[in-house]
């Protein structure tokens, strides 16, 4: 009787170890069987490059071109200022910091990985956008310079704790080698930490920018979204994320918009999946 | 010839200042929402629904709706989360199928919140036909937290030593049996952790209930799982974005609302976490 009853146990524990494989390849045929449809009224070249988004005017102009410069433009200037802070606070936490001032500042990264992104959206508009708008003199804040400093902060603790990890997982003997050569504790870091620490280091940054891309709340309350070819980091963006958010709210189940939104979706899962496996793999070679 | 040290105190004075790049705004932005959230937070606004178009009156319904959509989250995701993770650390071997496992894990941890709520969109509310409801909602919630609730886990029973284990098996227990008695057991505080980190994401999460559950105004309680709900992040979005005139006391004191319950589940489960490792005699 009770094998019988831990047969079923066992069974029932191979499943649930075999759902999350099942739940990525579900996410990605729904995504295809509402996305796909588009492709009908529109060639994948004219989705991916038109220049023009207009989902509801009469025919729908669906080029989501606009939107991946979108995407592409704040995320641009999120790791240009996330990447150089990131991983000086992740060596600073890992190589400097004394003891007691490393956990209190573990923590702060913590607490800002805890805060819902819709919240740092709505203190980015209180704050940051204003701040934008009377340093430059804009019309309005809700450029995609304010969406690029708000996501770069937003990518922070995803690259602060696996660099740090990265560099935590470098043998000791490495750095007491230099330093018994006679490198000074920052050359040791420099020279020889660094580098061993390379590959974490970089997949830190992809899981970072991946969050970036991902990122939607925040980004749709402080861009604009304006869904036109941006020509400055000072004007309204609107990105990928951002459209789906937008715009499904309208969007009549089984019509083209519809298809168009989940094609959007689509893209963002191969970009996201992209970027997961090449990080993971970095991750890997570490080990 | 460049004097090594004063590079070397240089550099160090870079990395500080990068590290308060980050430390210093976090502090502000939370130090901002309790100093102007607090004067906010009255019993009424707690426990009132909203009047005047949204511009007056409180946020309970909103409130409500989401432990209801949190509490439907991990119903959800922790039997399933726990018995992946029970299958990761105690049943798969360092083949082929684990690394697939670990892959999707990390895959599904780094899909876009937006995605969800498009998989929430087409598979619960239009394939099973369940309408935009508390249970399409939680259910994608649910989806959304398994990785973290995986991982976490996992760790917990990776941690439990394999001489308990050994010793389990060589007084004549079964596989199972030493499973639930022995390695469960110590690793309880790990998964609570986890499970206290999945909760606080699924209740600050917006963008996988803007389309599955979410209203916009709905001044009554939910009834039954397949009632629309309003939630706190997404009652935050449109009082800061789509509803106008909207006077700033209470926007500020629904985000110190959102934020007071997601900091405190963080906090609770830094606590558990704490006291284990504290305890742990291992």
């Amino acid at each position: 009787m009770r094998k019988i009853k831990e047969f079923f146990i066992e069974k029932l524990i191979l499943i649930c170890g075999l759902v999350s494989i099942f739940f990525v390849v579900l996410i990605f045929l729904f995504l295809l069987r509402e996305g796909l449809a588009v492709f009908k009224n529109v060639s994948p070249s004219n989705f991916l490059l038109g220049k023009s988004w207009y989902p509801i005017s009469e025919p729908p102009q669906l080029g989501i071109f606009p939107l991946i410069l979108g995407s592409l433009l704040v995320t641009v200037g999120a790791a240009i200022i996330s990447i150089p802070i990131g991983v000086g606070c992740a060596v600073y936490i890992a190589e400097v910091a004394p003891l007691k001032t490393k956990e209190i500042l573990k923590a702060g990264i913590e607490l800002l990985a805890a805060i819902p992104s819709v919240v740092l959206g709505f203190i980015g508009m209180v704050t940051l956008v204003p701040l934008v708008k009377n340093i430059f003199h804009l019309p309005t804040g809700l450029t995609a310079l304010s969406g690029s400093i708000m996501l770069a902060f937003m990518a922070m603790p995803t690259i602060v704790s696996i660099a740090e990890d990265a560099l935590y997982s470098v043998p000791k003997t490495y750095k007491e080698g230099a330093l018994a050569l006679g490198a000074t504790h920052w050359q040791s870091i420099w020279r020889v930490m660094l580098p061993a620490a390379s590959s974490g280091i970089l997949a830190a940054v992809m899981l970072g920018i991946g969050r970036v891309i991902g990122e939607t709340m925040a980004v749709m309350m402080i861009t604009g979204n304006a869904a036109v070819i941006p020509n400055s980091i000072l004007v309204p963006v609107r990105t990928l994320t951002a459209t789906i958010a937008a715009e499904m709210g309208e969007a009549v189940v089984g019509g083209e918009h519809y298809f168009a939104l989940f094609a959007i979706g689509i893209v963002l899962f191969v970009i996201s999946f992209a970027i997961n496996v090449t990080a993971d793999l970095f991750l890997h070679r570490r080990r | 010839m460049r004097n090594p040290h004063r590079s070397q105190n240089i550099a160090f004075a870079l990395l500080l200042f990068a590290t308060l790049l980050i430390i210093i705004p976090v502090g502000l932005i939370v130090v901002i929402i309790i100093q102007k959230g607090i004067p906010a937070i009255s019993w009424q606004f707690i426990s009132d629904i909203p009047r005047q178009g949204m511009r007056a009156g409180g946020i309970y319904p909103a409130i409500i709706g989401t432990l209801y959509l949190v509490s439907g989250a991990i119903i959800f995701a922790l039997p399933v989360g726990l018995l992946a993770a029970i299958y990761l650390s105690e049943y798969s071997k360092d083949n082929f199928l684990n690394r697939l496992i670990k892959l999707s894990i990390v895959n599904l941890a780094g899909v876009p919140s937006v995605v969800y709520g498009l998989f929430g969109l087409a598979l619960f509310v239009v394939f099973f036909k369940f309408g935009a409801s508390i249970l399409s909602g939680s259910l994608t919630l649910g989806i959304m937290i398994l990785p973290i609730i995986v991982t976490t886990s996992r760790e917990a029973l990776e941690s439990v030593p394999q001489s308990f284990r050994e010793v389990s098996l060589s007084l004549g227990a079964s596989k199972w049996q030493t499973i639930r008695h022995i390695v469960l057991p110590n690793a309880i505080p790990g998964i609570l952790t986890g499970t206290i980190l999945g909760l606080g994401r699924a209740a600050g999460e917006t963008a996988p209930i803007l389309f599955t559950v979410a209203a916009f105004y709905l001044p009554q309680l939910p009834k039954t799982v397949f009632d629309q709900a309003m939630a706190l992040p997404y009652h935050l979005y449109v009082i800061s974005t789509q509803v106008p005139n909207v006077e700033e006391k209470i926007r500020y004191g629904t985000a110190f609302v959102l934020l007071a319950m997601v900091l405190f589940m963080n906090l609770v489960a830094i606590v558990i976490r704490y006291q284990f490792r504290k305890r742990k005699k291992w």
